[in-house]
């Protein structure tokens, strides 16, 4: 046992030295981390603003002019043109100046005025969906409000609806991408890295020469995997810096919840990237192969997109992505605080994932020797 | 007792056969050489004997053990030289050294003196990275780390390949002098040349052994009589002599062509002759002393002829 141990020891002095030799990989490593946390947040931002409307008034009456102000006073929209009519409008949409149209009827203040109702219609240019989308939810959110306003003059007793975003009351969107981005992080860390790194082993040959010393097989693939779960925590440490100086976001739940997990993902990630790389025999192969993975990972991880508004397949597909739980675990810690007792069935999950990956991984293995 | 056995060892690579039915008996404390062309077999045999690979069917063992169920031992006493060079290129010459000391538990100083003569050689590079070192050195450096835990039989796969004949010959001295420390040695090589330098060697082509024997004996055992031929034109030379109605077989040999005739008694002068209306004019032949080389040449011919 002692014997094994120093070996681990010289075998692990030896992966250091040559990961500090990489000095490629260490300028990654900071740079990666910094680069993502500074410009996704920013540019995976849905929020959608500068939404440019057409309005089409064939009203002209105080209540419609009053409509327009409110419109216009949203920060959402940009009232790009008045438009005599439906058809001037459309073609300014056409152009690409307009998203969206809005056209009041005529004698509509009359109508709402006597039958109490009035409709009015809204076009939304949908080549854009996102933008179409949204920004037609806004607007009918501006109407119901202006609704609202109208049928409450007088009557006391109406019914108001008040929204409150818990959790995240800004609805600021990079608190809400941040937590996730340091989850997909330690998923290129872990699995990319560790892959490539055993795989260029035997690019190399150098595999060939350590199998015939009388090293174990498991301690050499330890050896591999415990500076890529450390550089892993290093990068994470380095992340919730980086988003504490940047954003001045912290977490509101506790940080050791944060560490635990993500100690247990990147065993169970590290697992990954070793049974990749015991099916690739270059480097090549396991570029190709983790890099479909991430692709996957990322886009079925809620990460960028909700889950919820996937297709019922598309979202039994995401059961079976370890990304999704750790990036869901930082937001909960993240914005809602969540605790060890809150998340227990997402500590089972990665646990979960970490037996079968590695199991995947000491099967691959164990078919080569 | 540091001898290597080899009974009817079988291996395929799907429908490849890269060796037949191999046995050999190599002697504790020999230099052994397993020579043939590219494709022979000889890795496959290394891989199985260093229990990277296991074999079909056969058996094997080495100083005694069995590959299949001892792997673990044999692991500590063998030394593995692999053709292709895989050290860590990215450590220096010197943290090699002591990485492959400790992977096999021991120290660069316990068995410095086994290797000092070569490490000399590459000690003023000793904090060079391994990959920065050239041809020559990166094959010194090699074989010390195969050296440092003192092997019981040493593998060496085709350690000269691609290295200049200067450093060929340094290498082979190398050898003789490890061998007197009482380590078997099993050297690969596809230069015939060398084998003259091995105590036996193994003849082996398309995974088959051809003969085992001391190289001595094997090229004293050529049949025929060899001349050696040379003249100005040597394409036009070789062509017209193979069609001489008398020549069992010319090859081309370096500077000069190997021919062997069907019959002993020949009158060198009607080919002489002969050549001569072909319009080779100043043509040399002189008798000549065969090689392991045109042994194995013959071998071929002969299994054409068959």
């Amino acid at each position: 046992m002692m014997n094994k141990l120093r070996i681990l020891r010289f075998l692990l002095e030896k992966e250091f030295k040559q990961i500090k030799r990489d000095s490629l990989l260490l300028r990654l490593m900071i740079f990666i981390p910094l680069l993502q946390l500074i410009v996704l947040p920013f540019a995976a931002n849905f929020e959608m603003k500068n939404i440019n409307l057409a309005i089409v008034d064939n009203d002209h009456s105080p209540i419609s002019t009053r409509l327009t102000d409110k419109i216009r006073s949203s920060a959402y929209f940009n009232v790009a043109v008045e438009q005599k009519s439906y058809e001037s409008a459309l073609f300014f949409m056409q152009k690409n100046k307009a998203d969206i149209i809005v056209e009041y009827p005529s004698r509509m203040e009359n109508k709402l005025v006597r039958e109490g109702k009035a409709s009015l219609s809204l076009t939304a240019n949908a080549v854009n969906a996102t933008k179409a989308g949204l920004g037609s939810a806004y607007l009918a959110t501006i109407i119901r409000q202006y609704n609202l306003d109208l049928t409450s003059v007088g009557k006391t007793s109406s019914v108001q609806v008040k929204s409150m975003y818990l959790y995240n009351p800004y609805l600021d969107y990079k608190a809400y991408m941040v937590p996730g981005i340091l989850a997909f992080l330690l998923t290129l860390v872990g699995g990319f890295l560790s892959a490539l790194n055993i795989v260029g082993e035997k690019e190399k040959g150098t595999i060939e020469q350590i199998n015939v010393t009388p090293v174990p097989k498991s301690l050499f693939l330890l050896s591999k995997l415990i500076p890529f779960w450390v550089l892993g925590l290093f990068i994470l440490t380095l992340g919730l810096l980086l988003s504490w100086i940047i954003y001045g976001f912290v977490p509101v739940g506790r940080l050791w919840v944060i560490y635990l997990f993500a100690a247990l993902y990147l065993i169970a990630l590290t697992g990954l990237g070793l049974a990749v790389s015991s099916i690739s025999s270059t480097q090549q192969q396991a570029m190709f192969t983790m890099f479909f993975c991430n692709m996957l990972f990322a886009l079925l991880s809620g990460l960028f997109t909700p889950i919820s508004s996937m297709p019922g397949w598309a979202q039994t597909i995401t059961l079976f992505n370890p990304v999704r739980y750790f990036v869901e675990v930082m937001r909960m810690i993240y914005l809602k605080g969540s605790s060890f007792s809150d998340i227990t069935g997402y500590f089972l999950i990665v646990c979960l994932f970490l037996v079968l990956f590695n199991t995947f991984a000491v099967i691959g293995y164990r078919k080569k020797s | 007792m540091n001898n290597v056995q080899l009974n009817h060892i079988t291996r395929s690579y799907g429908t490849i056969h890269a060796v037949r039915d191999v046995s050999l008996d190599i002697r504790s404390g020999e230099l052994f050489g397993l020579i043939g062309p590219d494709g022979a077999g000889k890795t496959t045999l290394f891989r199985i004997l260093t229990t990277l690979l296991l074999p079909d069917s056969g058996e094997a063992k080495v100083c005694g053990l069995d590959v299949r169920k001892d792997w673990k031992e044999i692991r500590g006493i063998a030394g593995y030289m692999p053709g292709r060079f895989s050290l860590y290129q990215d450590l220096s010459v010197e943290e090699n050294l002591r990485f492959f000391a400790t992977v096999f538990k021991t120290t660069v100083k316990e068995n410095y003196d086994l290797i000092h003569d070569i490490y000399v050689q590459i000690e003023p590079f000793a904090k060079r990275r391994a990959g920065k070192l050239s041809g020559g050195m990166k094959q010194k450096l090699a074989l010390c780390c195969a050296l440092i835990h003192r092997p019981r039989v040493l593998f060496l796969d085709e350690p000269t390949t691609g290295v200049d004949p200067v450093s060929r010959k340094e290498f082979w001295d190398i050898l003789s002098r490890i061998k007197k420390q009482g380590i078997t040695i099993i050297v690969s090589t596809p230069y015939m040349d060398e084998a003259s330098l091995c105590d036996r060697i193994a003849l082996m082509k398309n995974g088959v052994c051809l003969r085992t024997d001391h190289p001595a004996t094997i090229s004293a055992s050529y049949p025929h009589l060899l001349w050696a031929v040379c003249g100005a034109d040597m394409y036009s030379l070789l062509l017209d002599i193979r069609a001489y109605p008398e020549t069992y077989s010319c090859h081309a040999f370096g500077d000069r062509h190997h021919l062997a005739l069907k019959s002993g008694k020949h009158e060198m002068n009607d080919l002489k002759h002969f050549l001569q209306g072909r319009g080779h004019s100043n043509v040399t032949i002189e008798p000549l002393v065969p090689s392991v080389e045109d042994y194995f040449m013959n071998f071929e011919e002969d299994k054409l002829c068959m």
